[in-house]
């Protein structure tokens, strides 16, 4: 029966070289792991980062070389290797954060890492996916993964909780996901993002406007909740709480970025015909994350809880970007996913050393004199959260910037403005830490922590080199993203 | 005149099923009403001529995920859970939401794009024994990046859920 | 082509009815039940409801695509399981209990 079979050509396997090397990356540290012992832990880390830097490479030498794979169910382009980028950038932040606090909490293993690098593998491949059935495995491979990591320390109450939390909204929501997919299948006869696009913007097909907007409802679901967005942002705060520091760091950025990469490319391809039906639901989702990660966050005490809700803000104003619903808008998106990653992964380092062994509870106040304690550890926290309001020089200003001006050039004067308001209320609540830290007396709990650990500080000057960057030389990238963000229909 | 029977006869076994699954008080009967739903399930298949789903579901779905589920719920002692209260809290919060996705449901059924579906239609053309010459053809060819993406994923399953259940050092 | 018998009188609207009302059980099952055990058994209902959907529409049209689409459905249910149930086994082991609104210790 065989007769038409070509095998897939070199180009093909070099356009999926990243996943390739994630992919056994993950399977050759578990090996190493069995065969070198428990003493030679301290090996995992390194190891795991010098494949997540090859696979860095891979990324490079893939999006050298665009086009499509695997009969059409990839395509790696622009975009593709930007986000591809971006995840393997967070990762390798990730695991520099994660060794010091795993060794803390004696749970230094493989699996960990293998599972770090197995989730970026499903985020690569959300990234490059131009096929449903790639969304939805990559999304499952990306999310099962990320479900054991936030249940990693299993003994753990809050651990677990995380973990059932978000596996059992998780799936939940992959369920409203695969039914608008089913019907999307069911309308068009077709998976593929490029000729649901075509059949839905060619005349001759029949169809009806209104249950193709409802499946793309569905599939919002979905999608909204992979990326926080209200209404489906409940499970974030619990989860970026329960979760070990380092997992919700990763998990704040990573995956993130990749849900937003294939929401993104879904609805400016397939759905792009029917923008004006789904945009007012956008629009209410992207304002109402804004006010409820803002107003909530205002309200917390606990850092880490505050640093979740924060994220489904900023969630929020990515959302903006998606509404606008344009190049320049995509574009927005992603350099803001970018400079969100730098600073939030900054941020979130910086908790994941102070919480110490255990993860005591850290409030606002505990953070009392600790400029005085660690100046220069104080010194990068500042510069992060300046970042996290969006204070000129920083990334995050551009981020903000160019979302909103997206918006604008998109009419979409009221969300606008609601955004920027929002950023006020924002700045309020980052503030409150950095007043606590420079003008507070210490209390004789403070400063516990002791010095930061090598990766920790690796982590932490490569988060502030990467906001200090896209914040003074910010055109390099948003011109990559701008070139990219022309998805090809 | 017999599909007819066979179809109302299986849509039987899978909405009871399906109600005795979410209305039971013990786990372990929940858990044997979904089987019978998945029976259901898998004879609807049967009837529209995937038979190769038909024997996945049972093999897979039935002997393998169903056995997981009651072997879980044979390890926890939940004979106190079957006492209690059965709902949750926010039971009224649940209510409005599923009867909206009820109604979406509905909505969407009766939107102009379900109605234009014809009464029925053909079956295709009977070539052989069944179509899963034709699946594998697919799978390997159109499909193979999936196929080797999928057992990925089935690595990440087991070394999550090895590492979930292993001893603590 | 003129148009074959039909070799079976049910509406295909049937079917999808039904996967419709399936689905709707599993989320009613979701949001009501207690236990995480029937938490999770309602998403088997729902996902089956989706594979009923997809060969539905493959059988209309004629193609096998959806069918594939079912058998990854599958495979992934099946990875969830065995995840899902390692999870809820290490929550019991912590807590003692499956009983959802007792997993409460974060913040809200």
């Amino acid at each position: 029966m065989l007769v038409n079979f070509t095998p897939p050509s070199a180009s093909e396997y070099i356009r999926v070289l990243p996943e390739i090397l994630l992919t056994v990356g993950g399977t050759i540290l578990m090996i190493a792991e069995g065969l070198a012992g428990e003493r030679h832990r301290r090996g995992l880390a390194p190891m795991a980062l010098a494949f997540l830097l090859l696979a860095l490479g891979g990324a490079v030498v893939a999006g050298m070389d665009p086009g499509p794979a695997f009969n059409n169910m990839l395509t790696v382009d622009g975009y593709a290797t930007f986000f591809r980028l971006l995840v393997l950038i967070v990762g390798i932040l990730s695991v520099l954060i994660s060794g010091s606090y795993l060794t803390r909490e004696n749970a230094d293993s493989a699996d960990y890492y293998a599972l770090i690098l197995f989730s970026l593998c499903g985020q690569s491949i959300l990234a490059s996916a131009n096929e449903l059935i790639m969304v939805f495995i990559g999304l499952e491979i990306s999310s099962i993964a990320t479900y054991v990591l936030a249940g990693f320390l299993r003994n753990d109450k809050r651990n677990n909780e995380a973990a059932i939390k978000y596996f059992l909204l998780g799936s939940f929501a992959t369920a409203f996901l695969l039914y608008g997919v089913g019907w999307i299948y069911g309308v068009t006869g077709t998976t593929n993002l490029q000729e649901i696009h075509r059949f839905l913007t060619s005349s001759e097909s029949v169809y009806s406007p209104l249950l193709v907007s409802a499946c793309a409802a569905m599939m919002f679901v979905g999608f909204a909740f992979k990326v926080s967005a209200a209404p489906f942002q409940g499970w974030a705060p619990d989860v970026y709480q329960g979760a070990p520091a380092p997992v919700s760091a990763f998990m704040t950025a990573a995956p993130k970025a990749a849900a937003f990469a294939v929401f993104l490319r879904v609805y400016s391809i397939a759905f792009s015909g029917l923008t004006e039906r789904w945009q007012p639901i956008l629009w209410v989702s992207a304002m109402a994350t804004m006010v409820i990660g803002n107003f909530a966050a205002l309200r917390q005490d606990n850092i880490k809880r505050m640093l979740a809700y924060s994220s489904v803000a900023h969630a929020g104003y990515v959302m903006v970007a998606v509404v606008a619903h344009s190049e320049a808008g995509v574009a927005a998106a992603m350099f803001y996913l970018a400079s969100y990653a730098f600073m939030n992964l900054g941020a979130f380092a910086i908790v994941t050393h102070y919480v110490g062994k255990g993860e005591r509870y850290v409030g606002i106040d505990d953070m009392a004199g600790y400029a005085r304690q660690q100046p220069l550890i104080a010194a990068l926290f500042t510069w992060f959260l300046l970042s996290l309001i969006g204070v000129p020089l920083t990334g995050g200003f551009f981020g903000k910037f160019y979302v909103f001006k997206s918006a604008i050039d998109s009419n979409l004067i009221w969300l606008t403005v609601l955004g920027l308001l929002n950023s006020a209320v924002a700045a309020y609540y980052y503030l409150r830490i950095i007043v606590v830290m420079y003008f507070h007396e210490p209390t004789n709990e403070t400063g516990a922590a002791g010095p930061v650990p090598a990766g920790v500080r690796l982590a932490l000057i490569g988060s502030a080199i990467g906001v200090f960057v896209l914040g003074v030389m910010p055109s390099a990238v948003l011109e990559f993203a701008n070139r990219s963000a022309m998805l090809s229909r | 005149m017999l599909d007819t029977i066979f179809f109302y006869v299986f849509a039987l076994l899978t909405i009871g099923g399906a109600i005795a699954t979410i209305t039971r008080r013990s786990a372990m009967h929940s858990a044997l009403s979904l089987i019978v739903s998945l029976l259901g399930v898998a004879g609807l298949y049967l009837l529209q001529k995937a038979e190769f789903l038909f024997a996945v579901q049972i093999v897979l779905y039935i002997g393998g995920i169903m056995v997981l589920f009651l072997f879980v719920i044979m390890l926890v002692n939940l004979d106190q859970a079957a006492k209690e209260r059965q709902f949750n809290r926010q039971w009224l919060l649940g209510l409005v939401a599923s009867v909206l996705v009820g109604a979406q449901m509905v909505w969407m059924l009766n939107s102009a794009g379900v109605l234009s579906l014809p009464a029925a239609v053909p079956a295709p053309a009977a070539t052989g024994p069944g179509n899963i010459e034709a699946l594998a053809d697919l799978l390997f060819r159109e499909y193979l990046l999936p196929f080797e993406v999928a057992s990925l994923l089935l690595l990440v399953a087991i070394v999550g859920s090895v590492m979930m259940a292993k001893k603590t050092s | 082509m003129p148009p074959i018998p039909l070799p079976t009188a049910v509406p295909l609207t049937y079917y999808l009815i039904l996967s419709a009302i399936l689905f709707a059980l599993g989320v009613a099952g979701f949001l009501f039940r207690k236990s995480l055990i029937t938490v999770f058994m309602s998403i088997e209902l729902m996902l089956n409801a989706v594979n009923l959907t997809f060969v539905t529409f493959s059988y209309q049209h004629k193609q096998v695509d959806g069918h594939l689409f079912t058998f990854f459905v599958m495979v992934v249910a099946a990875a969830e399981a065995a995840v899902g149930l390692a999870i809820i086994l290490t929550v019991f082991k912590n807590r003692g209990t499956l009983a959802v609104d007792e997993i409460d210790s974060l913040k809200l």
